[in-house]
């Protein structure tokens, strides 16, 4: 059903009736909520299935001391998402964000999409929360209205009460409950949504962090931290290549370690890795250091299979190659070949981007039980339902049979959406008869990852006597995401669409190219994923182009977007990130305004000190869009500080502004961590990093020292923002590395380069 | 049988290898929970604590090694300027996924011990062997600054 909102998403009144097992549990009104994946819906049609198919989950309960209780049904991993959807929720019941204690979900698909990727969150449940506190609102007030015995329209709830209008009296939410829990759910068309001007909470200051005192005690509960009655611990040593399995073993010194109790073998996948464990020897004992001191000791020798012979250094020739030739042509205008031919000039550049880890701070881990035919799982997870389906496979139980709770997530940034680390866990539960915790230590999360993919790119541009860019051609080559799934997968046509065939300029040939390229690691999606290379490569060749007409980037770029429109995309096959067309257009005119006021803001063209420089890049994803003026100070060594960031951002309307701002902040140093120092190769099939000592983020005196963010303020439906920040940092700060050394760098990271002061 | 002091309590362990590094025995073997396990190679600080009032690195001190010392853990931090800082640390919203964070505030306790008003430099100095992957390190900062302004305010 589709509502005022245009959410999808049904409420009902379910008070009184006995599904009362669910997390809220308790008695008072009790909302059920079902949030239908658009899919459904539209499955459903006009609506009479409904009955049949409505199975909805408790989302919010206001019990009779008026405490309201409302599930948090997308994980938290630094987002502030836990708090900021709930907070949609209070707001649009008028509750007082005091009296109001969230609930995490397990994974259900009765709360719809929990996947927690792809910056989604707030753009797919904005509407379906503001529904459920407006549907819980217009009850408490026609409760109102029947305790007083006058019109509805007389009564207005404010701040954890109604008021009525006329003579001023008031009745507190608890109070109301009783009466409210026999009413029955009004219509959607009868529910009045708030008018912006009315928010209590979004798009203004917000609230604070729903678990910022438990963070900053230390009591806050993250996967790592679950402790189960008879729990063992386990660790598993995987072969160091990709899909190699124990030739041999010898564990008689394990075994001989004290705490240790036994070694059991993890079965690899079959086929493709997909979500399945890549297999090992688990070491299972009494606690973390014994089950580690056991591995050590252990003697495996490995059949390391096809991906041995995997070196990223030769690869890297291999995909630049792809590159220099034509590739599967995604999006095409005009005749870029005869457009080149009678250009005035030609620029011609080949950018590289490497592998790179997620190392969220927390590594992956999971603690399982497997008893009764049942399986429970506590793990930090982006993906619960993922989980839940990929454990139930492993173990050969039906879904309901896996409950899978979701604790904080210590980072995730696209790793914690792949559960093969719960997977692993359960098998092993399930083996062993005990509860156990799986720990990844930070070699095994950095050489087991589900690398960002490597790539390379390969930038034609035509100019005419006049300067003017008349040709554009795009070529890329990475192994896609989805050889991870099917290993004879070689072209990223998906990933295409994150930067090669979204690119905005106004030129009259265009023509963008993927090409073909296998993978030999597990290739997952990392932070705004293809946008990360994507964008290094388009934003560096728009600041050449600039060079090469003569102009300063910021006009040069004003130049290439051209006027304010609409950009065709030629018919090119592209997914917008799941957004409609209609609702989120490529618009020239968000991305000029954010470069203005980005430059506007960093003092754009103003004389800087020797040594410095500011680099200007632009970037649209996840619906947002995103400009960054970095500044770069280069030292005598070559090494590189950042004084400032700003970061110019449109995301349409703002939830929750100061996790917007925590979001860029935190997209900014992401960003200066592989631009200065990010790189995951790989030498016969194996990673040759394994800790934060080799695969450097960056630190606090390295950071940027002022990251200034500059929200547009806006009505227009949200779009994401924990990823967006991300792809325009690493072309800016090279492009200010440009500006203040003549160096023009087109392969990271920055670490790799010798820089000199000019 | 080692015996380990920690936040004001004296907790017996028995049959554990003296090399465990306190880390491990802190998260299995008494439920303290709050120092987080980052790289296992004092890489991170996400362990950080304090022996005898120094800022250490958990995951590297063997409870073997630790004799008579105190140990302070994000559980026992309780000194008004400790709670300074914890409340700084809400007021600018520093955390993400806050995963890092009990060991930031160790780190950042010690620094105003030693140096109740530090400038951007001892800042850098002491902060930087602590990493956070969220990028929260313009708050920290800031909230640094605010506990250090609040609680020297306290003692005039
Ligand atoms: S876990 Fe101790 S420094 Fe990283
Ligand atoms: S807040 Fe996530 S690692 Fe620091």
């Amino acid at each position: 059903m589709t509502t005022a909102t245009g959410a999808d998403v049904r409420v009902v009144n379910v008070s009184r009736r006995d599904l009362l097992k669910g997390l809220l549990g308790a008695g008072g009104l009790v909302l059920g909520v079902q949030l239908f994946p658009g899919a459904a819906r539209a499955a459903m049609g006009a609506g009479g299935a409904l009955a049949e198919t409505f199975a909805p989950d408790l989302f919010l309960s206001i019990d009779a001391s008026g405490l309201v209780s409302i599930v948090a049904h997308r994980s938290e991993m630094g987002t502030g998402i836990r708090t900021s959807l709930p907070m949609v929720l209070a707001d649009e019941l008028e509750a007082d964000w005091e009296r109001v204690t969230l609930t995490q979900a397990p994974g259900d698909a009765a709360y719809g999409d929990q996947n927690t990727d792809g910056s989604r969150s707030v753009r797919q449940f904005f509407g379906a929360m503001r529904q459920i506190g407006a549907t819980a609102r217009t009850m408490l007030e026609s409760a109102a209205a029947r305790a007083w015995n006058v019109d509805a329209s007389e009564c207005a709830a404010q701040n954890h009460e109604v008021v009525h209008g006329p003579s001023g009296r008031s009745i507190g939410f608890g109070d109301l409950v009783p009466i409210a829990a026999v009413l029955d759910t009004p219509d959607a068309a009868a529910v009045r949504l708030k008018d912006p001007s009315e928010w209590r909470y979004i798009g203004g200051k917000g609230v604070p962090l729903a678990d910022g005192r438990d963070i900053v005690t230390g009591k806050a509960g993250f996967g790592l931290d679950v402790v189960l009655e008879g729990m063992k611990f386990a660790t598993i040593e995987r072969c160091p290549v990709l899909g190699g399995a124990p030739k041999s073993f010898d564990d008689a010194e394990t075994l001989a370690v004290p705490g240790v109790e036994r070694v059991v073998p993890v079965p690899g996948y079959q086929g493709a890795p997909a979500f399945s464990p890549v297999g090992g020897l688990a070491v299972i004992g009494r606690d973390t250091w014994s089950v580690l001191q056991g591995r050590n000791a252990l003697e495996v020798e490995w059949e390391e299979g096809e991906h041995a012979s995997y070196d990223s250094r030769l690869f890297r020739r291999d995909l630049e190659r792809e590159v220099r030739k034509t590739g599967q042509v995604v999006r095409n205008r005009g005749d870029v070949d005869t457009a080149l031919a009678a250009a005035d000039t030609t620029l011609e550049a080949e950018y590289y981007c490497p592998h790179l880890a997620h190392a969220p701070m927390e590594p992956p881990c999971a603690v399982a039980r497997v008893a009764d035919g049942k399986c429970e799982v506590w793990a930090p997870t982006q993906s619960p339902q993922t989980a839940r389906a990929s454990v139930a496979q492993a173990l050969g139980l039906r879904p309901v049979d896996v409950t899978i709770h979701v604790t904080l997530l210590g980072g995730g940034f696209g790793r914690k959406s792949k559960p093969d680390y719960i997977v692993e866990a359960a098998v092993l539960a399930a083996v062993i008869e005990a509860p156990v915790k799986l720990v990844w230590t930070r070699e095994d999360d950095i050489r087991h990852d589900y690398y960002h993919s490597v790539s390379a790119q390969h930038y034609t541009a035509g100019l005419d006597a006049d300067g003017k860019l008349t040709a554009w051609r795009a070529r890329t080559a990475f192994p896609p995401i989805g050889s991870t799934f099917n290993p004879a997968s070689q072209l990223g046509i998906g990933e295409a669409g994150q930067g090669v065939i979204d690119m905005p300029y106004d030129v009259p040939n265009i023509r963008c190219e993927v090409g073909a390229a296998q993978g030999h690691v597990r290739i997952g999606w990392l932070r705004s994923v293809a946008n990360v290379y994507h964008a290094f490569a388009c934003s560096s060749f728009v600041d050449e182009i600039a060079h090469a007409r003569g102009l300063d980037p910021l006009d040069n770029l004003l130049d290439l977007l051209g006027p304010q429109q609409h950009v065709d995309l030629d018919g090119a096959r592209y997914g917008n990130y799941g957004g409609s067309p209609a609702d989120h257009p490529i618009d020239t005119g968000r991305f000029a305004h954010v470069v203005r006021l980005a430059a506007e803001k960093s003092g754009w063209g103003t004389a800087l000190g020797p040594g410095r420089g500011r680099g200007l890049a632009v970037h649209r994803s996840f619906l947002c869009y995103v400009a960054v003026v970095a500044q770069v100070e280069v030292q005598d060594d070559g090494s590189i500080l950042i004084p400032r960031i700003d970061m110019a951002v449109d995301a349409g309307q703002l939830i929750h502004p100061d996790r917007v701002v925590a979001q860029m902040e935190g997209a900014a140093v992401f960003g200066a961590s592989l631009a200065l120092t990010g790189e995951i190769t790989a030498k016969g099939g194996a990673i040759e990093q394994g800790n934060f000592d080799d695969y450097t983020i960056v630190r606090m005196n390295r950071a940027p020292r002022e990251v200034a963010v500059h929200l547009v303020e806006s009505h227009r439906p949200p779009g994401g923002v924990g990823e967006p920040g991300v792809p325009p940092i690493a072309p800016a700060l090279c492009n200010a590395v440009f500006a203040a050394t003549g160096q023009r760098i087109r392969s990271l990271p920055l670490s790799r380069h010798d820089l000199k002061r000019s | 049988m080692v015996t380990l002091r920690i936040n004001g309590r004296e907790h017996q362990l028995d049959g554990l290898d003296p090399e465990m590094p306190l880390l491990w025995a802190l998260r299995d073997h008494l439920g303290l929970t709050g120092t987080r396990f980052g790289c296992g190679k004092g890489q991170c600080g996400a362990c950080t604590i304090h022996v005898d009032g120094k800022a250490t690195r958990a995951c590297m001190y063997p409870i073997g090694s630790l004799g008579e010392r105190t140990v302070t853990t994000i559980e026992g931090l309780a000194s008004q300027a400790d709670q300074a800082l914890q409340d700084a640390w809400v007021e600018h919203q520093v955390p993400q996924c806050g995963y890092c964070q009990a060991g930031q505030i160790m780190t950042a306790a010690e620094l105003l011990a030693n140096n109740p008003t530090p400038d951007d430099e001892a800042i850098d100095t002491a902060m930087s062997g602590n990493l956070c992957r969220c990028g929260t390190y313009q708050r920290i900062r800031a909230a640094i600054k605010t506990a250090a302004i609040k609680t020297a305010g306290a003692k005039r």
